[in-house]
């Protein structure tokens, strides 16, 4: 590179006191937060079942037996009682909740990829592709989440497939909004023209000096839009647009189980506990991480 | 006044903030009186408990994580004792504050006339229209052009010696005993600061306040101080007349830091700094604060922290070394 | 191959105006005259103080010779390199002209180690990883810093003087030939400063750099600077060797500075401001000589047309090298009819300093 510096020796470098990292010091202060804790051991555990349900769960979601039909929870053999149609209410739990969590968390991460890209190139381009990126995304912006969701669903017919697409488009306008927002207010700090002062490209500033400092509000708000996207899909499956019958997933089971909410309401409550429960959890740990975040 | 009467007397103030670190101690037993009619000025860099003790002064130190010790005598009152109602009497009224952004004391959602008139009217119970005459005044006094116009403008449609200027006025709006002001020139250009600078000492001699000025720059202190007092890590080093002081500084500190001030006259000379870094507020060390950096230390200076002794007339330092 | 009648920096005529966003729908846009027409030329080695108030345009200048911001107008040489908008000639620029900022914390990414900051900008012009962290290790002794104690540290565990070294350090990583520091050591305590000051004096030795030293600080900026410019609402009012500009300061606006600077000496006080008003802003300045409606000595040309640098009369620099902007600087006095009546302004006459 230069030629009037002395060849640097060969020899090692001394070792170097480290500095914990900034995330290292966040992951610190999380584990520290007993809600955040108590909210990551819950959803950890109902992901591990439904992670390992073909191995764990004691029956065949799809056998079920119209004699053994709404029996409560607690009756030997069926822990936590059976459906409309004698099917094990367990197992139909835990095999739902591979469904349904998929349609959370998949069109989350998706919309993430997507959203925080285009969010952080819009931020940070500003001018024309700013306003391209942002008035495109406020046109989408102006429907209703939940009834834009419904629409696409339905404009695309029932299915999981369908229903990942939908939620994908309608959870793309907030994360590019929020990445944007976040990535403006990086963008005038001086480091930045530090960096461009060093002679770095767009692309390399991005990369190097954006994304770690706007991952953060980012990750915040998508863990955040985890709990509303789960609920979502099962809302968009109690309505008849996601998961089809007989495929288990805790929205659509709140949906056949409607009618024996008077014969046996806990057994009818149980998924929507479940879609709860995961809800409130993510939601929880959002506060958390962002508590976390907040000491610089 | 022929005999000085002493308005404002400080003793043995601590001020500790408990920190994720430990507790630190920004002011570690600060004695010192303001004069009638005197202007104090409290000199030192980061860290060494000027603003810490101002805002004891003024009661704006947060509660929760604050010990505040020793005594505080305002105008004959109590006011580390003080509560409710006479809190609000003294703060704005024997005592105010000027802040060195005015943005800390200044609404932007309310016109200056506005906030002017809010203080006059909450602590002299006059009319409104009494209270927007003497924001009239006010402005009149601290030189604010066209002061009618002003008196309409929101903070943010003024620029930064006007919005300065500002505050001042609202600082006297109560005609307060004592004026504390920490820092109000820092951060205005040269040209303003001499302005304002002028300003206060002005209004300081007409009106006869007392006030403590907080400020890292020996120059303004000596525009506009009578007496000065250095501080070090918490503690007052060295106080006395201000020419005294600053021609004839005695103690090490207040010595190294006159002789590593920039002045251009000493281009081409090399100027030595004071070598070290003040001590952290957590971890005070045994005795003198300064003894790691100071050329002077002794024995005896890691024992018991120095008091003030007085060397001659008003001037007194702490050290074991300036005997 | 730089000869020594070529100058390291070579500005002429450099413009920049901005746009405000007009308040009203149908209002014209109003237009700030951040910089105009500034000129100058320096040769290797020398450090250029530059002294304005806020307005004046001298951190637009910082950024304009770093190609931060795109200018309307001018020739820029920088060590021989013309500065262009192009990727690949703003790149060659910015190998030659480095920039220290005055946020110390603002100026270093929270989230990358000092070790990090330092390799980034060599990384980027192709110094594989391992010598680059050899580079910034070494850099980091240079400025002061043990590298094993900084090297891994993140900017908030440092102090704001040690902040501005690694800065300093990051600045020099890639051997530039000019550094520019913007108001670079004004957020300082005193005495962290003057070892600040010290350590740029050193480098600049050890590295034959060029220096262009903008602040507000006159004391400062005469004690470090060989030459020193004065701005005012965009414009250079007075240039010169610091000395001569210092001790026969010929423009009104530079004498006033001057005078604003508080006294060190208690037993004699200012009496009067230099000045009255705040500096305007760059909003509409106004015709002719910018200064002339806070000028004692303003008379009628100084409305009509704007005055260009000429000599001054200083016997010692009598090469022309000290040159002030105003109509009345050769002017007999009481030869014009002056603008507006001005009171005698009584102020002390020497600059602050110590008796």
């Amino acid at each position: 590179m230069n030629t009037t510096t002395a060849p640097l020796a060969a020899t090692a470098l001394p070792a170097i006191e480290a500095s914990p990292s900034y995330w290292a010091g966040v992951r610190r202060r999380l584990l520290q937060d007993r809600v955040a804790v108590v909210c990551m051991v819950i959803l950890a555990l109902i992901v591990l079942g439904a992670l390992l349900a073909p191995w764990i769960a004691p029956h065949d979601p799809a056998v079920g037996s119209v004699l053994k039909r709404l029996k409560p929870v607690g009756t030997p053999g069926h822990p936590l009682g059976t459906d409309e149609l004698g099917r094990d209410m367990l197992t139909r739990l835990l095999f739902g909740g591979r469904t349904s969590l998929l349609m959370g968390i998949a069109p989350v991460a998706t919309a993430l990829l997507i959203g925080g890209t285009l969010g952080m190139v819009a931020g940070f381009l500003g001018g024309r592709v700013n306003a391209v990126i942002m008035r495109s995304v406020d046109v989408v912006f102006a429907f209703p989440s939940v009834l834009l969701a419904v629409a696409i669903a339905g404009a695309l017919g029932a299915g999981i497939g369908n229903t990942l697409l939908a939620l994908t488009i309608v959870l793309i306008p907030p994360l590019v909004r929020v990445t944007e927002s976040a990535t403006t207010q990086v963008r005038a700090i001086e480091f930045i023209d530090a960096a461009r002062a060093s002679g770095a490209g767009n692309a390399v500033i991005m990369r190097a000096h954006v994304l770690s400092n706007v991952i953060g509000p980012v990750l915040v708000y998508a863990t955040s839009l985890l709990s509303v996207s789960i609920i979502m899909a099962a809302g968009l499956s109690f309505i008849g647009l996601g998961a089809k019958p007989p495929t288990a997933e805790w929205g659509l089971m709140l949906n056949t189980l409607r009618n024996a909410l008077y014969s046996q309401p806990l057994v009818a409550a149980l998924p929507g506990v479940l879609i709860f429960a995961v809800s409130l959890c993510f939601n929880l740990l959002a506060d958390g991480l962002r508590n976390a975040m907040e000491v610089q | 006044m022929t005999t000085p009467s002493v308005l404002a007397r400080v003793q043995d103030l601590t001020v500790r903030f408990r920190t994720p670190r430990g507790e630190a101690c920004a002011v570690n037993g600060v004695d010192f009186e303001v004069g009638a009619g005197e202007v104090l000025g409290l000199i030192g860099e980061s860290g060494c408990g000027k603003s810490g003790t101002l805002r004891a002064l003024m009661r704006l130190l947060p509660a929760a994580r604050t010990q505040i010790g020793g005594r505080i005598e305002v105008d004959g009152q109590d006011v580390l004792g003080m509560q409710g109602p006479t809190l609000e009497r003294y703060r704005g009224g024997t005592t105010a504050m000027i802040f060195q952004d005015p943005a800390l004391a200044l609404d932007p959602v309310y016109t200056i006339g506005q906030q002017i008139g809010e203080a006059v009217q909450r602590h002299q119970g006059c009319s409104r229209a009494e209270a927007r005459d003497r924001a009239f005044q006010l402005l009149d006094q601290v030189k604010v052009p066209s002061p009618a116009a002003r008196l309409n403008n929101y903070p943010h449609e003024m620029s930064g010696g006007m919005r300065q200027r500002a505050m001042i006025a609202l600082a006297l709006s109560c005609s307060p005993k004592l004026v504390l002001a920490d820092e109000p020139t820092t951060a205005l250009d040269a040209t303003v600061q001499i302005q304002v600078l002028l300003i206060i000492r002005e209004l300081q001699q007409r009106l006869g306040m007392s006030a403590i000025f907080v400020t890292h720059d020996l120059g303004v202190a000596a525009e506009v101080c009578d007496r000065i007092a250095v501080m070090y890590a918490g503690r007052i080093v060295e106080t006395g007349r201000t020419e005294d002081v600053l021609l004839h500084p005695q103690h090490p500190y207040t010595q190294a830091l006159l002789a590593s001030t920039i002045h251009g006259s000493l281009r081409g000379t090399r100027i030595e700094g004071i070598r070290g870094a003040p001590p952290d507020l957590t971890r005070l060390p045994q005795g003198c604060a300064f003894r790691d950096r100071c050329s002077r230390a002794r024995s005896e200076c890691g024992g018991d922290v120095p008091v003030l002794q007085p060397v001659q007339g008003g001037h007194a330092v702490a050290c074991y070394a300036a005997r | 191959m730089a000869s020594a009648n070529d100058y390291m920096v070579d500005v002429a005529g450099l413009r920049k105006q901005f746009h405000v966003r007009p308040e009203r729908w149908g209002a014209k846009p109003r237009v700030v005259h951040a910089v105009s027409d500034i000129s100058f030329k320096l040769r290797p080695g020398v450090t250029m103080g530059i002294v304005g108030e806020s307005g004046c345009g001298k951190s637009t200048v910082a950024r304009l010779l770093m190609g931060l911001v795109e200018a309307d107008g001018g020739d820029v040489r920088l060590a021989g390199q013309r500065l262009g908008y192009e990727p690949a000639q703003l790149k060659a620029v910015r190998r030659k002209v480095q920039m220290v900022f005055q946020d110390s914390f603002a100026s270093l990414n929270p989230r990358m180690t000092v070790e990090a900051s330092l390799m980034f900008g060599p990384v980027v012009h192709g110094m594989p990883r391992a010598e680059a962290r050899r580079n910034a290790h070494d850099l980091l002794a240079r400025v002061g810093l043990e590298p094993a104690r900084f090297a891994g540290r993140y900017p908030h565990e440092v102090s704001g003087g040690q902040r501005q070294r690694v800065n300093i350090a990051r600045a020099l990583a890639l051997r530039p030939e000019v550094v520019i520091f913007d108001e670079a050591v004004s957020a300082l305590d005193k005495s962290v400063e003057i070892q600040v000051l010290n350590l740029l004096q050193d480098l600049k030795a050890e590295f034959g750099l060029t220096y262009l030293f903008i602040s507000h600080d006159l004391n400062v900026v005469q004690y470090i600077s060989d030459q020193v410019l004065v701005m005012y609402l965009g414009k250079i009012v007075e240039i010169g060797p610091v000395q001569a500009v210092y001790e026969h300061p010929a423009h009104p606006y530079t004498r006033a500075l001057l005078a604003s600077m508080p006294s060190m000496d208690p037993r004699r006080r200012t009496v009067a401001p230099p000045i009255v008003g705040d500096p305007p802003s760059p909003i509409d300045p106004p015709s002719g000589c910018r200064f002339r409606t806070r000028c004692p000595h303003a008379a009628v040309p100084c409305a009509e047309a704007e005055p260009m640098l000429v000599r001054t009369h200083t016997q010692t620099h009598a090469d022309g090298s000290h040159q002030a902007a105003c109509h009345m600087l050769n002017a007999a006095p009481g030869s014009w009819q002056p603008l507006v009546p001005t009171p005698p302004v009584h102020t002390r006459t020497t600059p602050g300093a110590m008796a």
